[in-house]
């Protein structure tokens, strides 16, 4: 294949021919399905934004949001985002895949520290009332922002999945292809929390 | 707004008359193709003006579809064939102007019976100060609260003729849909919110009123009758009312609560059936603690 | 008692004998009761010796390993499709029957009583709409596109085979939870919609809204999958040559509708969830208090639900675009008008939900911008019409079985557009909103619409993929009684809705309505016989399939790629991906003397994807979740889910899926398909319907020529 055909964007090295010509199709849906996603996010967005006012004389985001925990959760993210591009560099550049693996633990580590803090607001938040059961705006809430951290578990699973991969057939094609949509996943739930972070926090509380 | 009446009664009768069973005695069909109020005149008219508008474009799809088939038919063609011909400037300005057309001056129109005939605002042309309805629906029958009267009832929604009725609505079970075909247009009726809905009549009479909205198995049996009276009638509606009404209180808010169509109800409590329930109390600030107005209900 | 078993719900949750049908018999207290119970009763029975019969007849013929091997786990989206499209019969059956007993019980119900009781009715419409749209409707859809379009577009199979099995049997686990539902009542009463606050926990504590937002959940899901994969596969696997302007009309709709179908499914499948989370733990979306509000849910519902009417309409839109050329023996008349036309519906679908619930107190300026997005709609729908008018324009009309579907879909379905028009004004839609006026409406434009342009295609479709024609006369009856029958079941409603008869109603007290259900049940009875015939035409030609044989592969004079392969088409469908020069690619090889082969090149190996049994695993393991989250089996509900995951990362760990088809395989197939053609007699369009036709077509032009 030559070089005018190629995904735009795609990133995978020069000796990853035959990847190369799988992804053009893979990535592509894998960008579609991302699209799909996005909506579902943001639907959930905008039901959090009508919601928002119905807090049926309980806690609201005054009583419940913690903005020091919510900025560490966001540099987390943000880091372990940063952690996965040098991992997919990796792939691209380097013959052997040590440094791919070992950026991608940092990201995992990043990622599975940003859910455990996340899970950590959300039990201080039960302790002080603010359960789904208790209002529409907390339905809201517990629909939209535990989802994108379910998003950032199994994206973590998904990561295990890759390595187990890795142990069994090498960095094949299969294994390069699914770190490219990891990839591209790990970025778009940034985006999201970004998103969910203005929306939801800020917009909370402003 | 009487004139075309019997026409259109005699249209509907069409279909009645073919069938013997459908025999006289039984209730009759209550269109607003029949109108009694300036809202459902309204709507009358503006049907048969989009009609007329839209046969702009129907009527050439009915009539050269048969001559195409007709004229271009595989086995004795009249035409000439051209396998090729897949473009003409004029018949694409044709196809793209014509219904573009249409649904301009459709729209225009449109625009403005919408806002004319917003159920929000004053009935168009109807004189006389409103007589004000709370309209709460339950599971399966209407009650209809009076405020200014100080009395309600199930089961029968009487006002003067000469005045349009100003409906405020909600519900204290699934949403509903509120209709009386032959005055005007429907409306949701939903718990937590107030809804509004404007009417009147021409003159008096007796319309069917019902839910239209599918809310458990007592649905069908969900009507009422909508009775516009004259002045006098209407004030010795409210004064029987007052006079042997049952008082609204708690007991007849659980009767009214629970699940049952105005028949049953009139059991439990004891009345007539076949017949409106009439209190002679007007639960008003239930209304707006159903309707989510609490703030309006101290 | 919190004992481990109320917890965990061991064994069987809160499903009870009371459960079953027959119960309803025992308990009967009354006449009405007593049919509603035995109407029930006969409809599981039915469902249970269906189940039953099949498993026999499989079992006796020895067909469970072909049945495994070469269907269930084929990833050929060829198969894929036929099977989506079976499918898509078995439930349009079921809920043909229900809206049989539908329109019986509005005869014998006025006065109230009747054959089922109001609750039993409830749940008939609800099934009834929910089949018809999520798993009659999109199935045939979606096999249809699955079938046809990779054909069309000169591809192998979709992008994403594996998943296209995936979606299939996503579909098929909510089929089976609906028919689940049948045997172990009750099925939920809240209509196709399922508007809360009438189907949350408060107003309906039973099984039955859970069966239904599990059975649309697996449904929704399957078909954002399918649209994903459509789209990717219109964008990124055409042949050489196979610009986007060079599609065939139907693979534009289908690209069209996989787009719908990519932003539509997520509303929905947001909106079930929702009202599982309000259901399942006590969250407060959509209930009445607690800070929930039920127009979330209307807005959710529609944002997918008025899309979701154009991915059923547009594919139908395609199939009428080669009916109306193939049948005309021309070109079809204004292509770049029709793609533009199509467009601009899927773009303007997003745009007019509202129209949906007009009557909720919204402000009048909204209801006026929202019917005049709506009326906007009518314009390409229009040029659509037009457009196909004008392709029988200085053609050869034969009036065919899919050309006969077709010329009553342009009468009747400017009839629906007429009636669409008159919903689009708020100030009309006052007065027949929740009536069967309505009703009345969207049976007009997808019963003609759509329904009409399935079976348009499936005739069509038919020899092509198994290599014989579907018998005429049994067609024309067929088509006939579903005009008919439309026409006597659908018109009589558009008078009751004026005579404002509301939907839904299982008994009433207006004698003046009675005489129009009962033409209304003589329409559906027709309607009946239409699908009878459906069913004995297929009988009859498996049973003549000799005498119906098109083993060329071309018995219409077909214009699109599809038609230059041998009938059935192989499983590589292609010996090498053709070349396109233009559109009708087909049809100008054809008209040039020319064939699909043999490839320049020479014939190459053929890699074509394995079989997987990914897609069935996933399907029983869906099905088995939705079963037993709507009975509360929480024991069995957490190793299922924890399963998914697991199947989904075992199957992250297959290699080798692809087969390899020799060359000299391929070879030796395609020449003896070029022998066959070269000793096949052509036959002119008037032997279209005779022995004589071969599937070697003259085409039309050098016919007319002679």
């Amino acid at each position: 294949m030559n070089q005018k055909t190629r995904h735009p964007g795609l990133n995978l090295g020069p000796k990853h021919q035959s990847a190369d010509d799988q992804a053009e199709t893979e990535v592509f849906g894998f960008w579609v399905f991302m699209m799909s996603d996005a909506i579902l996010f943001g639907l959930l967005m905008a039901t959090y934004v009508v919601m928002r006012p119905n807090t049926n004389g309980g806690p609201g985001p005054q009583e419940l949001f913690e903005l020091k925990s919510i900025f560490i959760e966001t540099m987390l993210l943000l880091t372990s985002s940063v952690a996965i591009g040098f991992s997919h560099l990796a792939l691209k550049h380097e013959p052997r895949p040590v440094k791919m693996v070992l950026w991608l633990l940092v990201a995992m580590a990043l990622a599975l520290g940003f859910v455990g803090f996340e899970v950590h607001d959300f039990l201080k938040m039960f302790s002080e009332g603010g359960t789904p059961q208790r209002s529409g705006f907390l339905s809201a809430f517990f629909a939209l922002v535990p989802l994108h951290g379910l998003h950032v578990t199994f994206s973590c699973l998904w990561a295990v999945a890759i390595l187990g991969q890795m142990l069994v057939y090498g960095l094949d094609d299969r294994v390069k292809l699914s770190m490219v949509r990891l990839a591209v996943l790990w970025h778009f739930l940034d985006i999201v929390w970004i998103g969910i972070f203005s929306i939801v926090y800020i917009g909370g509380l402003a | 707004m009487p004139p075309t009446v019997p026409k259109r009664r005699a249209w509907l009768r069409v279909g009645a008359l073919a069938a013997v069973w459908a025999a006289a005695g039984k209730a009759q069909a209550e269109s607003f193709l029949d109108p009694a109020g300036p809202v459902a005149a309204a709507q009358v008219t503006h049907l048969r003006i989009i009609l007329i508008i839209m046969a702009i474009v129907v009527i050439p799809v009915f009539a050269a579809t048969p001559w195409l088939i007709r004229r271009y038919r595989y086995g004795r063609p009249k035409g000439d064939y051209r396998p090729d011909w897949s473009f003409s400037t004029l018949f694409e300005w044709l196809a793209w102007g014509v219904p573009v057309i249409v649904v301009l001056i459709l729209a225009v129109y449109l625009w403005g019976r919408t806002h004319s005939l917003d159920p929000y605002n004053p009935v168009p042309g109807a004189a006389g100060k409103p007589l004000v309805v709370d309209v709460v629906g339950y599971d399966w029958k209407w009650l209809f609260i009076y405020p200014e009267e100080g009395v309600a009832s199930v089961g029968e929604l009487a006002f003067p003729a000469s005045r349009p009725l100003e409906l405020h609505l909600t519900s204290d079970t699934v949403m509903q849909s509120f209709l009386i075909p032959r005055l005007g247009s429907q409306i949701y009726a939903m718990k937590g919110m107030r809804t509004k809905l404007n009417l009147a009549a021409d003159s008096p009479g007796t319309f069917e009123g019902r839910n239209t909205q599918y809310n458990g198995e007592g649905f069908y049996t969900q009507t009422f009758k909508a009775r516009a009276m004259s002045d006098a009638a209407f004030s010795h509606w409210v004064s029987k009312a007052k006079a042997s009404g049952l008082p609204f209180d708690g007991k007849a808010r659980d009767a009214v609560e629970a699940k049952s169509n105005k028949v049953e109800l009139a059991r439990k409590l004891d009345q007539p059936t076949g017949q409106p329930i009439l209190f002679s109390t007007a639960p008003s600030a239930m209304f707006d603690e159903i309707a989510g107005l609490k703030e309006t209900a101290q | 008692m919190n004992t481990w078993s109320d917890v965990w719900g061991f064994p069987f949750g809160r499903l009870t004998w009371d459960a079953l049908p027959v119960m309803d018999i025992f308990k009967a207290d009354g006449r009405t009761e007593l049919l509603s119970g035995i109407t029930g009763t006969a409809a599981a029975g039915m469902a249970v010796l269906g189940f039953v019969l099949v498993v026999i007849l499989i079992t006796v013929k020895g067909w469970w390993r072909p049945l495994w091997s070469e269907w269930l786990t084929s990833v050929d989206h060829k198969k894929i499709g036929i099977m989506y499209i079976v499918f898509s019969f078995v439930m349009l059956a079921r809920a043909l029957a229900e809206a049989f007993v539908m329109r019986s019980q509005q005869v014998v119900g006025h006065d109230g009583g009747g054959i089922v009781m109001p609750e039993h009715f409830a749940q008939l419409f609800t099934t009834h709409g929910t089949i018809m749209i999520f798993f009659m409707a999109m199935p045939f859809l979606t096999g249809m596109i699955n079938f046809a379009m990779p054909l069309q577009i000169g591809a192998r199979d979709v992008a994403f085979p594996v998943l296209n099995s995936v979606s299939l049997m996503l579909t098929i686990a909510g089929g089976v939870i609906l028919m689940v539902s049948l045997v172990l009542e009750p099925f939920s009463t809240g209509g196709w919609t399922g508007y809360p606050p009438y189907t949350e926990l408060s107003y309906n504590p039973g099984a039955g809204p859970d069966y239904w937002i599990w059975a649309v959940t697996l449904s929704s899901v399957g078909s954002t999958f399918t649209g994903l994969n459509f789209a990717v596969t219109i964008y990124k696997k055409r042949c050489p040559g196979m610009t986007l302007m060079r599609m065939p009309l139907f693979t534009w709709t289908s690209l069209c509708t996989s787009i719908l179908m990519i932003f539509a499914m997520p509303p929905l499948t947001i909106a079930t969830a929702l009202l599982a989370l309000d259901r399942y733990m006590g969250f407060h979306f959509f209930t009445n208090g607690g800070g929930g509000n039920m127009m979330n849910y209307a807005n959710l519902f529609w944002l997918f639900g008025h899309p979701e009417v154009y991915i059923l309409i547009l594919p139908a839109f395609g199939i009428w675009s080669e009916v109306f050329a193939t049948f005309s023996g021309k070109t079809l008349y204004g292509y770049t008008a029709l793609v533009i036309a199509t467009m601009a519906i899927a773009v303007l679908s997003f745009t007019v939900w509202v129209h949906h619930f007009f009557t909720m107190g919204q402000s009048a300026n909204l209801n006026a911008a929202f019917g005049i997005a709506t009326m906007l709609i009518g314009v390409p729908t229009g040029v659509k019409i037009y457009d196909w008018m004008l392709t029988m324009y200085r053609g050869r009309v034969r009036i065919s079985v899919p050309m006969l579907y077709a010329i009553a879909f342009l009468f009747l379905f400017t009839i629906g557009g007429l009636s669409g028009i008159l919903l689009a004004n708020p100030t009309i839609d006052y007065q027949t909103h929740n009536t069967l006026f309505l009703v009345a409406h969207f049976h007009n434009m997808l019963i003609p619409g759509l329904l009409y342009g399935m079976i348009a295609g499936y005739t069509m479709w038919f020899p092509k993929a198994f290599g014989f024609r579907l018998d005429e006369r049994w067609g024309y009856r067929a088509a006939w009684c579903w005009i008919i029958g439309f026409m006597g079941a659908f018109f009589p409603l558009y008078v009751l809705g004026l005579m404002g008869m509301p939907r839904r109603m299982s008994g009433y007290f207006t004698g003046e309505w009675l005489p129009w259900t009962i033409i209304a049940l003589g329409g559906a009875a027709v309607i009946l016989a239409g699908f009878l015939s459906l069913i004995v035409q297929l009988w009859v030609s498996v049973r003549d399939r000799k005498r119906l044989a098109v083993p060329v592969g071309d018995p219409w004079d077909g214009r699109s790629l599809e038609w230059g392969l041998p009938a059935p088409a192989p499983e590589w469908n292609f010996p090498a991906l053709p070349r396109v020069e233009g559109r009708d690619a087909f049809a100008t090889l054809k008209a040039s003397g020319r064939d699909l082969g043999p490839p320049e090149d020479g014939f190459e190996d053929i890699w074509l994807p394995k079989n997987a049994a990914f897609g069935p695993v996933i399907g029983a393991l869906g099905t088995a979740l939705a079963f037993t989250l709507t009975w509360h089996m929480w024991w069995a509900v957490l190793p299922l889910a924890a399963l998914v995951p697991l199947v989904i990362i075992a199957q992250g760990f297959r290699r080798n899926t692809e087969k390899r088809i020799p060359a000299e395989e391929v070879r030796k197939e395609w020449r003896a398909f070029r022998e066959l053609a070269a000793r096949t007699p052509r036959v002119p369009r008037s032997s279209e319907y005779t022995r004589d036709n071969r599937g070697h077509a003259i085409p039309m032009a050098q016919e007319a020529a002679r």
